[in-house]
């Protein structure tokens, strides 16, 4: 129990987010309305994905001090669970964008980054299933894991702030920013952050569990 | 460093097979725009010519790694340290795609009419772009070349990871072809160095362990 105070920590934050997130009254804005409550879901995506994706190239790196399959397996299932996080806001972002934009993909730098983003993870992907040999997978996707990092990251944080966007935080549209939140709405944005970030990294624990539990089961058999 | 740059010099058969491939491009675009009459309208010629580019990067890039035997890469293991073989490989790339970006941009130039307002920095942008895709490519070619698929894993690897570089050279080119002044440009310059530094200085600290299969 003592170990597992954090997951308990984030059932409650989870739960607090989908009550308070869908009851706590908001502030009433022009066109947004009631979908401002897509902060607390699509906003979070984002933050728990770079998050789970920094823990990956965390075990990329240690993976190439110090070789073992747990490292590998631990970052490879990281990356995997910062896609789905990054899948699940895209898909939270296009919903939201059709009731307020009244169209599901726009051209807008911070939908293109975002989706490039999940194209360079997705090549990660593929790059993992074309080798053969286990150990030189483990290495080699750790070293584009990392370069992948190293590049991906400017989309998400550099490149939209240098642009004109149509998504809120930026061109003068209202936004999910720090001066257009009241204090009701502040209130359960950042037990969200934290909460769906926890939730993210306990995905990512149980997946590299059952993972290296496969590995083991296989190896038995083996031996 | 400067001998392993030399061994690179010394393999340049590719080069011309290189140039041609870029001059038969921009043919090939000449002769499929003069159907319709005369040049492109201004937005198609710089996406053309960047998609041109790209392409021709991606391939000369791509023989790199994928040529060498495994015999000369033992050759290379014994002889330098791995840090002066990728940043030998950095710096022929950058020049290679420095000859063919001009090379493709005179062509270009002549052939598909010039649109351009302010040349020296459009050739000054190309210049950065050349120096970016050799920076990202070489790494990713040595990646590509551990892989079974190799061919196939060059684009997919390399294609995303440069069009955060893309968008910037576009954006800047575009700029220069409007003749808008330097100013304006200024920023996406800038970011467009950093992100060459930051792609070099990962791939200069990653390759020794990709080395080391």
């Amino acid at each position: 129990m003592k170990k597992n105070w954090w997951k308990a920590l984030t059932v409650i934050l989870l739960l607090y987010t989908g009550v308070a997130g869908l009851l706590v009254p908001v502030p009433r804005l022009a066109i947004l309305n009631e979908t401002i409550r897509n902060l607390y879901f699509h906003v979070p995506m984002w933050f728990g994905m770079t998050f789970i994706l920094i823990a990956s190239v965390y075990y990329s790196m240690r993976y190439l001090r110090n070789p073992t399959p747990e490292l590998d397996i631990q970052s490879h299932e990281s990356a995997k669970i910062g896609i789905m996080m990054g899948v699940v806001g895209l898909a939270t972002g296009s919903i939201w964008a059709k009731y307020t934009w009244g169209t599901w993909w726009t051209n807008d730098p911070k939908l293109n980054g975002a989706a490039i983003a999940m194209l360079i993870y997705g090549a990660y992907l593929v790059l993992r299933s074309s080798f053969t040999d286990e150990q030189q997978r483990a290495r080699v996707s750790a070293i584009y894991n990392i370069f992948a990092f190293a590049t991906a990251m400017p989309l998400f944080y550099i490149l939209p702030r240098l642009t004109d966007s149509l998504h809120p935080g930026a061109g003068g549209n209202p936004a999910f920013a720090k001066y257009d939140l009241d204090d009701a709405m502040r209130a359960v944005f950042y037990p969200a952050v934290i909460g769906w970030t926890l939730l993210a990294f306990w995905l990512a624990q149980v997946a590299s569990r059952i993972s290296l539990l496969k590995l083991k089961v296989y190896e038995k058999q083996l031996a | 460093m400067l001998k392993d740059f030399r061994l690179e010099w010394r393999q340049r058969a590719a080069l011309n097979g290189m140039l041609l491939y870029v001059g038969s491009t921009v043919f090939v675009c000449y002769l499929s725009f003069s159907l319709r009459g005369g040049i492109p309208p201004a937005p198609a010629w710089n996406a053309l010519f960047w998609i041109i580019l790209l392409f021709s990067a991606v391939n000369a890039v791509a023989k790199g790694f994928l040529q060498e035997s495994r015999g000369r890469m033992l050759y290379y293991y014994t002889l330098v340290r791995p840090q002066a073989v990728i940043l030998a490989k950095i710096a022929y790339n950058a020049l290679l795609l420095l000859g063919l970006a001009l090379v493709g941009l005179g062509l270009y130039l002549v052939i598909l009419g010039n649109p351009v307002q302010n040349v020296p920095l459009f050739v000054g942008n190309v210049a950065l772009g050349a120096l970016g895709f050799a920076s990202t490519l070489t790494l990713v070619s040595g990646i590509a070349a551990k892989a079974a698929n190799s061919n196939t894993l060059m684009a997919v690897l390399g294609f995303p990871l440069m069009i955060p570089m893309l968008l910037l050279l576009i954006k800047v080119s575009k700029n220069a072809m409007d003749g808008l002044e330097f100013e304006a440009s200024q920023s996406s310059l800038l970011t467009l160095v950093a992100l060459n530094m930051i792609v070099a200085a990962v791939s200069y600290v990653l390759f020794p362990f990709l080395w080391r299969s």
